[in-house]
């Protein structure tokens, strides 16, 4: 009856890879990347679709791979974290995504898990409205919990990357007595992918 | 982490072998639509299947439009996002458009569907559980076994339906069409009010069976002076299923008497729950006057005694009560805004 652990043959989309895969019919994304193509920057946080931790962009959209079936992921365009610096440098970017460059340099994170979907939320809301404000900003990362930094650093770290993708000056952030930000030009470049 | 159990995978492209393939399975087939609920409950076994039949192919489900008559016609595979951001359901259902830009998270909302959200299974702090964890508890009326771990000797599963969308079409009367294979008996096809979809047994809160495909949802014509509104209460702002949800609908005449009015609340057991008594105060108060003022006073308290939390989802059960008559408030200021 059951064609139990049959696998079946995907043709899939990932971070502009076409990639051939033969997995299980009830694997979901999220196993698919990380257990079958190595790909271990999305994270397995909950598995249950309450954490955001495993999030990655299909057709440009924040969804949750957790809850994705491998095979439902076929004929889609899949991004995960480690495609972000890739496409920024394809699109003529040098360095580190501006996202990732400000997460960097905010610090906007401790250990590190909710990272890779919180990254991607916010590329994804800056591929949409280049100059989201506060609100849209929380709402877009909303479905990415982040159990360490309070998210005041995270939020601050994409507006950091907005400021300096429309050229204005930067806001002081809220943990600092000067602006470290003021005096520095195009620091996406200069810090590049060795941050 | 959590795995999925083993099962046969499908990607039909018409309603109709999707709806043979369910059948065939005999009662251990499940449709799959955006995956946010099924999947989760899949993943703890209190749903269990043998084929899962991915709906993601057939365009048939899918779409909004604007029917003839200006009421909605929605396939039920329309994303949520896309029900919450369309300008024809803000205009013409405008608690639907709110109550479904409420449900869960982001991603959420770009993965679920109005289907999936109004089928969606009810919940309890005792049943969204792995199945290691009901295992050592004891299992409940919900699946697998005799007790109640809600009502002490509760006979019936009280787990709450947690479908922000249902109030909302419940106050905007929808109806639902259904499809299942045919047999020697009839089309498979039937057409549900939307009152008729939900009986009281958490268990399996509807009068449908699992075989039965949602294929079309339809929203009547509004008048031109329907307000419509919906509010929630939950821990977080984002992700959370609903400790409470209530939509409200006021029609209003030229001069802003109210002729109509339906409150509709949702998290209390497991069927939504009109609260009729409530909402007929409303009638012949007049928006911006004294007489509506003394009406909501009315509406508030009727509504607190007619609605039960019971302690089976998070947040203190009579604190949720104590919220019921300010979830109503602010479910009729949104309509009226």
């Amino acid at each position: 009856m059951l064609a139990m652990s049959t696998p079946i043959s995907l043709e899939l989309s990932i971070n502009d890879d076409r990639v051939r895969a033969s997995v299980p019919a009830h694997w979901t994304l999220l196993e698919l990347l990380r257990y079958e193509l190595g790909l271990t920057g999305t994270k397995q946080g909950c598995d249950k679709g309450d954490c955001g931790a495993c999030t990655v962009l299909i057709d440009g959209k924040p969804q949750l791979s957790c809850l994705i079936l491998a095979a439902n992921a076929e004929g889609k365009k899949v991004q995960t974290i480690e495609g972000l610096q890739p496409a920024h440098r394809k699109a003529g970017g040098v360095g580190l995504d501006p996202v990732q460059d400000a997460f960097d340099r905010c610090g906007a994170l401790q250990c590190g898990f909710c990272q890779s979907g919180m990254m991607l939320s916010a590329r994804a809301l800056l591929n949409e409205n280049p100059t989201p404000d506060r609100t849209e900003i929380r709402q877009a990362l909303s479905g990415n919990l982040c159990r360490c930094t309070g998210y005041t650093q995270i939020v601050q770290a994409v507006e950091l990357a907005i400021a300096e993708s429309t050229g204005a000056e930067p806001e002081s952030p809220s943990w600092s007595d000067g602006n470290p930000w003021k005096s520095t030009t195009s620091l996406s470049g200069k810090n590049g992918g060795d941050a | 982490m959590l795995r999925l159990p083993q099962f046969t995978l499908e990607r039909p492209t018409t309603i109709e072998e999707a709806i043979q393939l369910v059948a065939d399975a005999n009662g251990r087939g499940r449709f799959l639509a955006g995956g946010t609920d099924l999947i989760p409950n899949l993943k703890h076994e209190f749903i269990e299947a043998d084929v899962v039949v991915a709906l993601g192919g057939i365009e048939a489900l899918r779409g909004i439009e604007v029917t003839a008559e200006g009421g909605l016609s929605i396939g039920p595979l329309t994303s949520l996002v896309d029900i919450a951001e369309s300008a024809d359901v803000q205009r013409i259902a405008p608690a639907l458009a709110q109550a479904v830009g409420t449900i869960a998270g982001p991603q959420h909302r770009q993965m679920g569907t109005i289907g999936g959200n109004v089928m969606l299974d009810t919940r309890c702090q005792w049943i969204n559980q792995s199945h290691f964890w009901r295992s050592s508890l004891g299992f409940c009326l919900k699946k697998d076994g005799s007790a109640c771990h809600v009502v002490e000797g509760g006979k019936r599963c009280v787990a709450a339906a947690s479908n922000d969308s249902a109030p909302a079409l419940a106050t905007l009367a929808a109806t639902l069409d259904f499809q299942k294979a045919p047999t020697e008996y009839g089309n498979g096809k039937r057409t549900l009010a939307f009152d008729e979809l939900f009986k009281a047994d958490g268990a399996w809160n509807k009068k449908v069976s699992a075989d039965e495909l949602l294929t079309r949802i339809h929203i009547p014509a509004t008048p031109v002076g329907h307000k419509g509104g919906y509010a929630k209460l939950r821990m977080r702002g984002s992700i959370d299923f609903p400790l409470l949800g209530v939509a409200a609908r006021l029609d209003v005449d030229g001069e802003g008497v109210i002729e109509h009015a339906d409150i509709v609340v949702i998290a209390l057991q497991a069927r939504p729950l009109r609260v009729r008594k409530a909402s007929a105060l409303l009638v012949g108060a007049k928006l911006g006057a004294a007489s509506y003022d003394d009406a909501l006073a009315a509406v508030m308290v009727a509504a607190y005694e007619q609605c039960h939390p019971l302690p089976n989802i998070p947040g203190d059960h009579e604190w949720r009560q104590e919220m019921v008559p300010i979830y109503v408030k602010r479910a009729l200021a949104a309509a009226i805004a």
